[in-house]
């Protein structure tokens, strides 16, 4: 009889990175239904596009490696840095504009860092960075909720938007539109009780944006199932909405004509959920620590707030996240926890004493 | 019911132990064959104390203890010594070790052995020694000797000694069932430790709370007794010594200390009954409870095997199917190791046999790429990040991995167990913790090295020195004699014939008998051969400085011609030309000296 | 004078340019006088990376003078038997790249060995002890020589001397004390031929390498 050589431990969970990642897939539905529901099948077009592209770059890039597609496909990670991307861009956004965005994230982003595990910028938000700054003016045309078409009016169908995205066709008039954070930062010198009376966008909100405020709800809820799954801890999130949260608080000025909006806008508009939930909580590319990741959320939703508060851009969950995943590395080295039976926490690169 | 505080990570794999404990302890016949290892704690292997052929009896000593952390070993049965050589043992890498082999003869005659009773009155040193004798180590896992974890001589007294119930890996129920089956002798067991340590202030069983029916066996017995048993929530690995201690104290164990550093003293309520059977009956430690389990065997149970039972005749007795599943199992599932044949013995730490089925434990999944998702960070009782710990292994970055405390793991598996990537994360640590461990040595070994090599340089210029201050002495003693010889001759008129005048002016007063004039006459012959040499040397000089002028001439033509035609030879031959020039000054020098 | 330069901006400049590089390199050099690292010399933590065999390969007598030879400017990669892992730990340390070993001065090699004298043909020349850098062999004129094994530094300088060749360089043994694991494959390194759960010997050489 000879039997097997192999280490402990001979048992393991269930859980695998596949599950994890249907789980994330899963965890998006929410958020896709409300964008869907609230602007379109754009997004749903975006989505399915973006995963298709993914899927064919990653079996490429593996080929050309010489590895094993399968093996390499079965993980889903690259559905799910497609589909980030996909719910990111805008709906009705031209085909290319998803192919060029997919194609960053995953061949240059991910597999030229050396694939799953290795890249050190969040994929889905390098592919969004890349487009936002070569195609400014598709990225900033939004397509307007179902609460603010124009009276008779309705959301392009299914093939009317196929054709959109594929052959270029114009919507119709007032589909296309502004973005709540968008309108807030170009209404300067108004009041906040005025520009909330004068927008559409705000009036015919319940608390945060039209549209907008449901679709961060969705992600919400997506974001709490994965909690509950310990798909990922409070940490991050946490720290993220935290912070942007006092942020706004603190700058809120009563309202003023200088405020940079209220908490509730903040919290609830542009992609604050989306981000907090499933782009800073990419473990690749964050801090690693539960500490780590508290400091990680908290810079987050700090730059978020700057820069929308004072940057150029309406929103900026991609730059705050990429800056965050330079300053990874750095927030790892002063965060590691502290090992039982010793009484200090440790640097990373500290040595033994004596 | 006293307090108990909750350790950071930790996983709740299926438990699994209902299976072995539906049927008592059960005892196997005698193999034919025990196989012995002179190893199985920590420590220094036992030595042999029997010879080939030699007839034993059951307990009778057949290894004794070398040195003080060492124990002696036992034989379980009666028979005779067939084979003293290296056999495969329970060890992870497979491989041999010494071994002492008894074949049976199935009469199990025991030797004759005495306890005592009233342990109360005998000294603790006296205790420790039958301790000691009985060959005990912990029987929990690691095998430490008890006698030298009991020996007093520490900084301070203990204070605490807990007892450790737990079992919490999955799978093994050995403790548990020999609890429902001994609690009386489990608790004696544990008051005769309490005797040995003074009757410490505080003592605890700590059990979890999936062994409900063992908790109400020690109930009856720990009544009046100041013993208290300590049940908290299931959670593996809250049965490693130190997760133990933090549970039922609230208190860390510090890095580098061991629990009598800080008061405690922690035990298997295994080895309490051992400790029992070795002081009240006089019995050596030669058997233990080991659970067969798993569904590649027929009937899961515990037995009461005799050590060096070779793991086979557990598994015949039990209707093993080879073909259920890939690998045999000596320890549990997290943290055990597996055997590389079924001739293994089993040892003093043996607690189970786990012989799983495919569908219990199927084969390794292929390791996909780490996404630090942090499940292990979760996982880790002790706060590491193994993930980060991975890759350092990996990179073999080892200041890296002592920084982020690779020796604080505990190898209890909790973060591969989570792993969704699948990697064996342990045994990246143990391959790490072995290299800085070689690392370590080889850096120790180097440098006796070169210690050794300094001294032996050292040595060998002292020895030059010496030499040369030996030469320089005589030099000047023959100085001397010329000087000497210059002034003597000074009023003669004859200052040739040199060679032959100091021989004749030596003596000149003085020839007092024969024998001392045969010594002169040698002395004379030899100091005239020593005169002639020089003129010997002068001619053999002017040889060399002759030879030695042509070489260089060949030499520099040479080298001009090299140069001419860059030809890239020139640095050689200017070195060659240097070398023959210097050659020929020394001679020169020489030669000038012994004109002097 | 203040309106000059203001009028002037490259004047403006200059003088800034001029006045902040004195006051940083005041400060630097400060802080380079006051926060000073008093580090081993070069030269011990050369020798200290170096593996203390005493062989010779590299042509000077002994680890220390090589080391020597390196602060000075010498190449780092002439040590077969620290091989790869001790010239990328000096090249760490002397922050250049790591050059492959130099075949000139021998070949790694994958075993330690250690020395050791068949007895019965030794007949006591005392050669071996004499070229054995760290005195690891003991032994007196016209009696039988033997090996230290645990002194000797498997440098094998002692082989040559000896006129009978009854010395040889014998591998050590792997022991149940010193017997390590293994680092696993590499996770993610799967090619497309292989089938799960296999790792190809080639990506296990690769790994080996």
């Amino acid at each position: 009889m000879a039997f097997k050589q192999v280490s402990s431990p001979h048992a393991h969970a269930a859980q695998n990175t596949a599950q994890v990642m249907k789980l994330v897939l899963l965890a998006t539905i929410p958020g896709l239904v409300a964008l869907t529901w609230q602007f379109g099948w754009g997004s749903f077009i975006n989505v399915v596009l973006a995963s298709v592209t993914a899927v064919c770059c990653e079996a490429a890039i593996v080929k050309m490696r010489g590895r094993s597609i399968s093996f390499y496909l079965g993980d889903y990670s690259a559905v799910v840095t497609a589909v980030l991307l996909g719910l990111a861009l805008p709906p009705l956004t031209p085909w290319w504009i998803v192919v060029v965005g997919t194609v960053s994230s995953i061949v240059v982003a991910k597999q030229l860092y050396g694939g799953l595990g290795y890249n050190p910028f969040n994929p889905a938000m390098v592919g969004y960075v890349v487009l936002l700054i070569s195609f400014p003016i598709q990225m900033t045309t939004w397509v307007a909720p179902l609460a603010l078409l124009p009276a008779g009016t309705a959301h392009p169908g299914l093939m009317e938007s196929l054709q959109i995205v594929f052959a270029g066709y114009s919507p119709a008039d007032g589909v296309t539109g502004a973005t709540p954070l968008d309108v807030f930062k170009h209404s300067s010198g108004l009041l906040v009780d005025q520009v909330y009376d004068r927008e559409p966008l705000f009036n015919q909100a319940m608390f945060a944006g039209a549209g907008w405020e449901w679709v961060n709800l969705g992600f919400l809820l997506g974001g709490i199932v994965l909690l509950t799954q310990r798909i990922f801890t409070w940490h991050g999130p946490v720290g993220m909405l935290g912070a942007l949260a006092l942020m706004s608080i603190i700058f809120w000025d009563s309202g003023s004509s200088s405020s940079p909006g209220s908490p509730l806008m903040h919290l609830f508009s542009g992609a604050s959920m989306m981000g907090a939930f499933f782009i800073l909580t990419d473990p690749v590319s964050s801090a690693v620590s539960n500490r780590g990741r508290l400091i990680f959320g908290i810079l987050i939703g700090i730059l978020v707030y700057v820069i929308r508060a004072w940057g150029n851009y309406p929103d900026a969950v991609a730059f705050a996240v990429l800056i965050a995943n330079f300053a990874a590395p750095f927030i790892d080295n002063y965060t590691l926890p502290r090992t039982y039976g010793h009484t200090d926490r440790r640097r990373a690169t500290e040595k033994e004493e004596g | 019911m006293s307090r108990t505080w909750v350790t950071p990570g930790g996983v709740h794999p299926p438990e699994n132990k209902h299976q072995s404990v539906t049927q008592p302890i059960g005892q196997l016949p005698i193999p034919e064959k025990l196989i012995i290892p002179l190893s199985q704690h920590i420590g220094a292997p036992a030595i042999p104390c029997v010879e080939m052929g030699q007839q034993v009896l059951k307990g009778q000593v057949i290894a004794q203890a070398a040195g003080m952390v060492s124990i002696p070993m036992h034989a379980p049965s009666s028979g005779t010594i067939s084979a003293i050589e290296h056999r495969p043992i329970a060890h992870a890498s497979g491989m041999l070790a010494p071994c002492i082999e008894i074949t049976t003869d199935g009469a199990d005659t025991w030797i004759e052995h005495e306890g005592i009773s009233d342990y109360e009155h005998i000294s603790p040193r006296k205790l420790i020694e039958m301790i000691g004798n009985a060959g005990i180590s912990g029987m929990g896992g690691a095998g430490f000797p008890s006698a030298v974890k009991l020996n007093p001589g520490r900084q301070r007294p203990i204070d605490t000694l807990i007892v450790n119930a737990t079992e919490c890996e999955p799978y093994i129920t050995a403790d548990d069932s020999a609890i429902r089956e001994r609690a009386g002798e489990i608790v004696e067991g544990i008051k005769i430790l309490s005797a040995i340590l003074d009757h410490p202030h505080h003592i605890m069983i700590g059990i979890e709370d999936n062994k409900p029916e063992a908790i109400e066996a020690l109930a009856p017995h720990v009544e009046g007794t100041g013993i208290s048993v300590v049940v908290f929530p299931t959670k593996y690995p809250s049965g490693g010594e130190k997760q133990l201690i933090y549970i039922l104290t609230g208190r860390e164990l510090p890095a580098g200390k061991l629990p009598a550093d800080e008061g405690m003293v922690c035990i298997n309520i295994g080895t309490t009954y051992a400790i029992k059977r070795a002081v009240i009956d006089g019995e050596p430690l030669i058997s233990r409870v080991t659970t067969v389990t798993g569904d590649a065997v027929g009937t899961p149970r515990n037995y009461d095997t005799l050590i060096g039972t070779p793991v086979r005749h557990l598994l015949e007795h039990n209707q093993f199917n080879e073909q259920a599943g890939g690998r045999v199992v000596m320890g549990g599932p997290m943290m055990g190791f597996t055997l590389p044949s079924a001739d293994v013995p089993i040892v003093k730490t043996t607690n189970c046999i786990l012989a799983p089925s495919y569908a219990e434990i199927p084969d390794d999944e292929p390791a996909q790429p780490c996404i630090r998702c942090g499940m292990c960070a979760e996982a880790c009782p002790v706060s590491l990040l193994p993930q980060q710990l991975f890759w350092y292994a990996q990179a073999q970055e080892h200041d890296r991995l002592e920084a982020h405390n690779l020796f604080d793991c505990i190898e209890c598996g909790a973060c591969s167990y989570v792993c969704p990537s699948n990697i064996p994360l342990v045994q990246y640590y143990r391959a790490a913790k072995g290299e800085i461990r070689q690392a370590r040595e080889e850096k120790v070994k180097s440098d006796h090295a070169r210690d050794r090599f300094e001294f032996h340089k050292e040595r060998i210029e002292q020895a030059e020195r010496e030499k040369e201050a030996k030469r320089a002495a005589r030099r000047e003693a023959t100085q001397q004699a010329k000087a000497d010889h210059a002034a003597a001759a000074n009023g003669s008129a004859v200052p040739s014939a040199a060679p032959s005048t100091p021989a004749t002016a030596a003596p000149a007063g003085a020839v007092p008998s024969s024998s001392a004039a045969d010594i002169i006459a040698a002395a004379q012959a030899r100091a005239a051969a020593k005169q002639a040499s020089p003129e010997d040397q002068r001619a053999k000089l002017e040889r060399t400085i002759a030879s030695a002028e042509q070489r260089l001439k060949m030499a520099e033509e040479k080298l001009a011609e090299a140069i001419n035609d860059d030809s890239g030879k020139q640095d050689k031959l200017s070195a060659a030309v240097e070398n023959t020039r210097q050659k020929l000054e020394q001679s020169k020098s020489k030669l000038a000296e012994l004109a002097e | 004078m203040i309106e000059l330069i203001a009028q002037n901006p490259i004047l403006a400049a200059l003088i800034a340019l001029v006045g902040l590089s004195i006051v940083f390199g005041g400060l630097l050099g400060f802080a380079a006088e006051k926060f000073k690292v008093e580090g081993d010399p070069i030269v011990e933590q050369l020798d200290e990376l170096l593996p203390q065999t005493q062989c010779g390969q590299c042509g000077f007598p002994g680890c220390r003078p090589y080391a020597e030879s390196i602060a000075n400017g010498d190449d780092i990669n002439k040590c077969p038997p620290g091989g790869q892992s001790t010239i990328n730990a000096i090249a760490n340390l002397l922050d250049v790249p790591a050059p492959e070993l130099d075949a000139e001065h021998g070949e790694e090699s994958e075993v330690k060995t250690v020395a050791y004298i068949r007895e019965d043909e030794c007949i006591g020349c005392t050669k071996c002890i004499q070229a054995c850098p760290v005195d690891a062999i003991l032994g007196a004129a016209k009696l039988m020589h033997t090996v230290i094994a645990d002194e000797c530094t498997g440098c094998d300088l002692c082989v040559e001397p000896c006129p009978v060749d009854c010395i040889d360089m014998l591998p050590v043994a792997e022991t149940i004390a010193d017997w390590k694991w293994s680092i696993p494959a590499k996770p993610g390194q799967m090619i497309a031929t292989d089938r799960r759960g296999e790792v190809s010997p080639a990506v296990q050489n690769e790994d080996a390498a």
